[in-house]
Formats: structure tokens, C-alpha cells, sequence
């Protein structure tokens, strides 16, 4: 029986288009995508710069809305949603990780994972509770009060995944996750990545890197002016040694 | 949440440089002046009126116009009063008495050492037991003077506890020397808290004469009403007299009558002035601090731009960017005005203390705490209101340009 039939949608991009206006020129950064992420997926979405990937990741994260076409996210049809109640939506529904991190710096590493749950509106003890637990998930119990200039790379990109969890988002989307980092740290990081794959959350990661790649998404979208040139998609699934 | 916010822009403007405290200059200094001024306010206005002493109570004062110089009363002025003037004082249906007042400037020895400073007539008979009433106070030390004493003075209480520079205590029954000349001393003023009445040496009419020789010249005569409610009538005669009496018509007198009510507006008029002129300023630089906030805070909307682009990516609606700089900003404002109040009321204590210190006065300081308390709201709400815009224009940004820094 294939199981993956009867996985729930979460993303679903219909024929999505995204221009931009540069002086007289109309720049097609994204021309009439259309795909569907299921829950539980790891999706990568690849492509040189340039291709429109980090639009389509701002379109997937509902940072944006397109200029024409569909976006659901669960169901509900972002493109019609004011700004701040797409923020509410992401905040909710969506986790993000950073190429370069995007911690606030005048925030511990515990601050920075409590701040997306008081837009939530959890209250005070139940952030902190929970940002104490996802610390000690990406390993970093011992390192809650520091502030993120007194992080390593790594550590910070952990603080971030940590922190992209904090409201147990349906999705959690990467943005070059491991561009900063060495390809030791790298790999620990997309070990923590696949960790959460493997206990269900969807992953959405955007990347240039062939390495990251082949190792670990289940379902590459290979992206070139906008479009997507191809989709491959590997049945084996690779098994980390993190659990 | 609002507690929240409050939080996390404490943590912000924790980490803020110099540059965004001085722009807090301007709220600092106009809530230092207003702060101060209300401390001092009260303080200034008991020490004026002290100084006033003796006509303080229901008398009226009559000076010679046209002060030229700086000595006591009645001294450098274009055409002093005279004895014609005051016996002419003395005819106005209405005036119950007249006394002369002379005040002359000398100088005191004793204990080797010398202090300059202002020796005042006492009048004989009736005159003189007024004149111990209206000031209100016993003898400290010793007794009052008596007609018939001559080589005698009174003195302020100044003397007594040596608030004068001489280095000494004066009692009753030593010798002091006034412009050369011995005195007894047989009495102390007890403390009056006036500047004037504490350094004051009183000396009987007769010895002032023969001393100072100002012969026929009237320093100011104070006048008693026999009726006190009619004080504003009796000031209109009195002019008519005097301007009959020193031949010069209206609206050119060079003498004036003031009534103690006049007297204190007058002062309480200068005081207004004087309080209106620093509010003026307080406000001014209240204005110009809002703007200086304006601009820091537009600057830190440009500066944490990427900040602002990550709180939303992270869920940060409009209001919660827009709230968090608001809130920012208007901590900012209170705090300018928090570091302003406790400047203000050192500077009000201070100021009360050195009052008191130079005058003799015991005024206590005035720490109005309702005021402090809308001193420091009303800072907060200068900020916040100056946060308004660049608050707005944070929470306007567009997730993706934001988040590209």
C-alpha cells in the first residue's frame, strides 16, 4: 500500500507567478509553479542564483504574495490575507531557518527561542518551559543565557532551529541553512534537520549546494528562470544517526 | 504581552550608544527646569516675602522715585523724601501715624575685625513700641532700646550667633565700634529668618543723626491707617499730598506709595514672570527633545530594519512592531524625564538649603510628588508620541525588503 497518497497537503503552490518591476524591465522571478507539499515531507528546492528560489521560498513561508496564481497553506488561500494576519499564519504554522542565522542579538539564546511564542501569545512559564526544552533537543541546555555573539556558527543555527520549532509549526523551511557554516558543522546541522523529518515535521529547504542535495531530501524541485525544470524524488530514505 | 514589550525594549535600549541618550538632552533639562523651579518656586517666593518684615503687616510705604544706585533705600535718589514730606504724610486725614525710617550703610567693629553693613533709626515714644511690633519678635538676648539711650544698639540676631564674620559672638553689655564710634550693645533680635532684619543694627534716632548726619533727608516713612480696610484710599491721598507737598503733578511722581498687598504682587508678578520665562524654556526644550527622539528613533527603525524583517518572519504582526517601538520610545522619554526629576529636585533641595543658608531662613524644600508623578507620565508620553512615526514606519515594512536588510 503506498502511504504517501493518503498524506495531507500542506503546501500547495497553483500556477504561481511573481514579477518584479526593475526600471522599464519586468523581471519573472517565479512563472507559473505549481507543486504540492505533503506533510511529513523533505522537500529541497534547488537551483544556481538567480533561478527565483529565494522567492519561491518567500511565496512557501508567506513572507510574500504572488503576483498571480494560488497559494494554500493548509487549506486556506494566502494571497488574500492582510499583512499581519499572514504573520499570524506563519508565526503559527510556519518555522524559519536562516542562511545567516537571524538571531536577535540583544536576546539570549533562550529569548531568541521564546520571542515567535509570545506573538502566540503563550503565557510567560510556558515559553520558558518550552524554549528549555528545545534548547536541550539541538543540545544547547548549557548555553541558554548566552547571548548569540557568543555563539559559534553552529550553535547559533541550532538556537535558530530551536527557536523555528517553538510554536510546533507544521512546516519548517531552511533557507541555506548550512551556507555559513564549515561542512563538519554543516552536516550536524542538517543531521538536526533530518532528525525532525524523521519524527514527521515537514522540511522545505532552499539551497545551491548539490552535496546537501543528494544526501537528504526526499523530493528535489529543480529550478531554472522561474520555472521548475525537474522533479526527482528518492524512494531509499537516508537514516542519521541522530536521534 | 504588553509586559512583553515593555521587556524587550528595556533589553534594546540597554544596548543603545550614547548617541540616543543625548538626544534625551532636551527632556532631561526641561523636565530639570520645571522640577526645580516648582521645588524652588515656593522657596523663593517665603524668602521674598520675608525680607519684607515690617510691611508685611497693615502699613504703608512710602519711597522717594528714581533709585539710581545701589544702597539701602532712599539712598541715590534723584530728590529724597524730607521732613516737609512726612509731616505732610502725617496731615492726611486717615494716617494715624508716620514714622520715619532711615537706613544707612556703615560699617561695625569688634573683635578686631570689621563687616559692613545697614544701621536703621528707631523712633521715640509710640512710634518706637510700633515699630517693636511690627517686628513681630522679642529680644533673644538682652532688652530693646528705650527712649533716652544714647551710645546704644540693638542688634540683629545675626551677631549673636556670629553669622557675620567677626569671628566672635556679640552679647549685651560689650562695645562694638559703628563708623568709629563705641556703642554699647543691649540687646538681640530674635531670629527673623530675613537676610535685611538679621544683619540689621538698630540704633536710637538721635545717635543715627550724629552719626551719619543725613539731617533733614526721609529714607522712607511708613504710614499706619487708622482704618486698614480703606488701605486703597488712603494710598490715593497720601499721593495727593505728597505731590502737592513735593510740587509735581500726576503721572510724574517721583515718589512712590505701595500698599504690602501691592508690594507682594508686585514680587509675585516678578516671580510669575520669572516662573513663565523658565516654563517657555522647559518647553521649548521639551519640543526640541521630542524631536531629537523623532530622529533617534527613525534612525533605530533604519538600524534594526533586518530586526524588524526577522520578528515578522517569526510572527510579528504589524501591531506588535509598532507597539515594541512605541514603547521603546516612550521609555525613552521617561527615562530622560526619570534622570530630569531627580535632577530637578536635587537642584530644588540645593537651592531651598543655599536660600535658607544665605538668608537665615528655615524653609523646608518642596517635593511635590503629584508633579514628579506627571512629570515623568508626561515624558513617557512625549516619547511615545514621538515614537509615533518612526513606530509606524517599522511596523509598515515589508517582510521580504526588511528581512534583506
Amino acid at each position: 500500500m503506498d502511504k504517501k497518497t493518503e498524506k495531507k497537503v500542506i503546501i500547495e503552490l497553483d500556477n504561481v507567478c511573481k514579477y518584479y518591476k526593475m526600471g522599464n524591465n519586468i523581471v519573472k522571478a517565479v512563472d507559473g509553479v505549481s507543486l504540492k507539499i505533503k506533510e511529513g515531507d523533505f522537500v529541497a528546492i534547488m537551483g544556481p542564483s538567480g533561478s527565483g528560489k529565494s522567492t519561491m521560498m518567500n511565496l512557501i513561508g508567506s513572507l510574500d504574495v504572488p503576483t498571480r496564481g494560488k497559494i494554500l497553506l493548509d487549506g486556506d488561500d494566502i494571497s488574500e490575507l492582510s499583512e499581519s494576519d499572514l504573520a499570524q499564519i506563519r508565526g503559527k504554522k510556519i518555522g524559519f531557518i536562516f542562511q545567516s542565522f537571524n538571531l536577535i542579538k540583544n536576546l539570549t539564546a533562550k529569548g531568541n527561542v521564546m520571542i515567535p511564542m509570545i506573538f502566540q501569545g503563550y503565557d510567560a512559564g510556558g515559553r520558558s518551559f518550552r524554549a528549555e526544552k528545545l534548547m536541550k533537543m539541538v543540545d544547547l541546555s548549557e548555553r541558554m543565557d548566552h547571548s548569540p555573539n557568543e555563539l559559534s556558527g553552529g550553535q547559533q543555527q541550532r538556537v535558530a532551529i530551536a527557536r523555528s520549532l517553538a510554536n510546533s509549526p507544521e512546516v519548517v523551511l531552511a533557507d541555506e541553512p548550512t551556507g555559513n557554516l564549515d561542512s563538519k558543522t554543516g552536516q550536524t546541522v542538517m543531521g538536526f534537520l533530518q532528525d525532525l523529518n524523521n519524527k514527521g515535521k515537514t522540511i522545505v529547504m532552499v539551497t545551491h549546494d548539490i552535496e546537501l542535495v543528494k544526501d537528504y531530501p526526499d523530493i528535489v524541485y529543480w529550478l531554472k528562470d522561474g520555472k521548475i525544470e525537474k522533479v526527482t524524488e528518492k524512494t531509499v530514505k537516508r537514516r542519521t544517526n541522530i536521534e | 504581552m504588553i509586559k512583553d514589550f515593555f521587556s524587550l525594549a528595556l533589553k534594546n535600549l540597554k544596548s543603545r550608544g550614547i548617541r540616543s541618550w543625548l538626544t534625551l538632552l532636551g527632556i532631561f533639562i526641561g523636565i530639570t527646569a520645571v522640577v526645580a523651579l516648582v521645588s524652588l518656586g515656593n522657596a523663593l517666593e517665603m524668602a521674598v516675602a520675608g525680607q519684607f518684615g515690617i510691611s508685611q503687616t497693615e502699613v504703608i510705604t512710602i519711597g522717594a522715585g528714581g533709585i539710581s544706585g545701589t544702597g539701602p533705600p532712599g539712598s541715590g535718589v534723584a530728590k529724597p523724601l524730607d521732613m516737609d514730606d512726612l509731616a505732610a504724610v502725617e496731615r492726611v486725614s486717615g494716617v494715624k501715624r508716620a514714622i520715619r525710617r532711615n537706613i544707612e550703610s556703615g560699617k561695625l567693629e569688634y573683635n578686631d575685625k570689621v563687616v559692613f553693613g545697614f544701621a536703621a533709626n528707631v523712633p521715640n515714644g509710640q512710634d518706637r513700641e510700633y515699630i517693636y511690633k511690627q517686628l513681630d519678635k522679642d529680644p533673644i538676648a538682652g532688652r530693646y532700646l528705650k527712649d533716652g539711650d544714647t551710645g546704644k544698639v540693638f542688634l540683629g540676631y545675626n551677631f549673636y550667633v556670629d553669622k557675620v564674620g567677626l569671628d566672635k559672638e556679640i552679647i549685651p553689655g560689650k562695645k562694638v565700634l559703628v563708623n568709629d564710634k563705641s556703642f554699647e550693645v543691649v540687646g538681640i533680635l530674635d531670629k527673623k529668618g530675613s537676610f535685611i532684619f538679621d544683619n540689621l543694627v538698630f540704633m536710637n534716632e538721635k545717635d543715627m543723626e550724629n552719626l551719619f548726619d543725613y539731617g533733614d533727608v526721609v529714607d522712607t516713612i511708613l504710614a499706619q491707617p487708622t482704618n486698614p480696610d480703606e488701605m486703597a484710599k488712603l494710598k490715593e491721598d497720601i499721593e495727593k499730598a505728597l505731590r502737592k507737598s513735593r510740587n509735581v503733578k500726576e503721572g510724574e511722581e517721583d515718589f512712590s506709595v505701595s500698599t504690602p498687598e501691592a508690594s507682594m504682587e508686585e514680587i509675585n508678578a516678578l516671580l510669575n514672570g520669572v516662573q513663565a520665562f523658565i516654563i517657555l524654556v522647559a518647553l521649548i526644550s521639551v519640543f526640541i527633545g521630542a524631536i531629537g527622539i523623532v530622529n533617534t528613533m527613525t534612525t533605530s527603525v533604519l538600524e534594526r530594519i533586518r530586526e524588524i524583517g526577522i520578528m515578522k518572519s517569526i510572527g510579528a504582526r504589524n501591531e506588535h512592531i509598532f507597539t515594541q517601538f512605541f514603547i521603546e520610545s516612550g521609555l525613552l522619554g521617561l527615562i530622560g524625564g526619570l534622570v530630569g526629576a531627580i535632577a530637578g529636585t536635587l537642584i530644588g533641595v540645593g537651592g531651598t538649603m543655599a536660600i535658607n543658608g544665605f538668608i537665615g531662613s528655615e524653609i523646608s524644600p518642596n517635593i511635590d510628588f503629584p508633579l514628579i508623578s506627571f512629570a515623568l507620565l508626561g515624558s513617557f508620553i512625549i516619547g511615545a508620541v514621538a515614537g509615533i512615526a518612526p513606530a509606524m514606519k517599522a511596523a509598515k515594512q515589508n517582510p521580504v525588503d526588511a528581512l534583506r536588510g
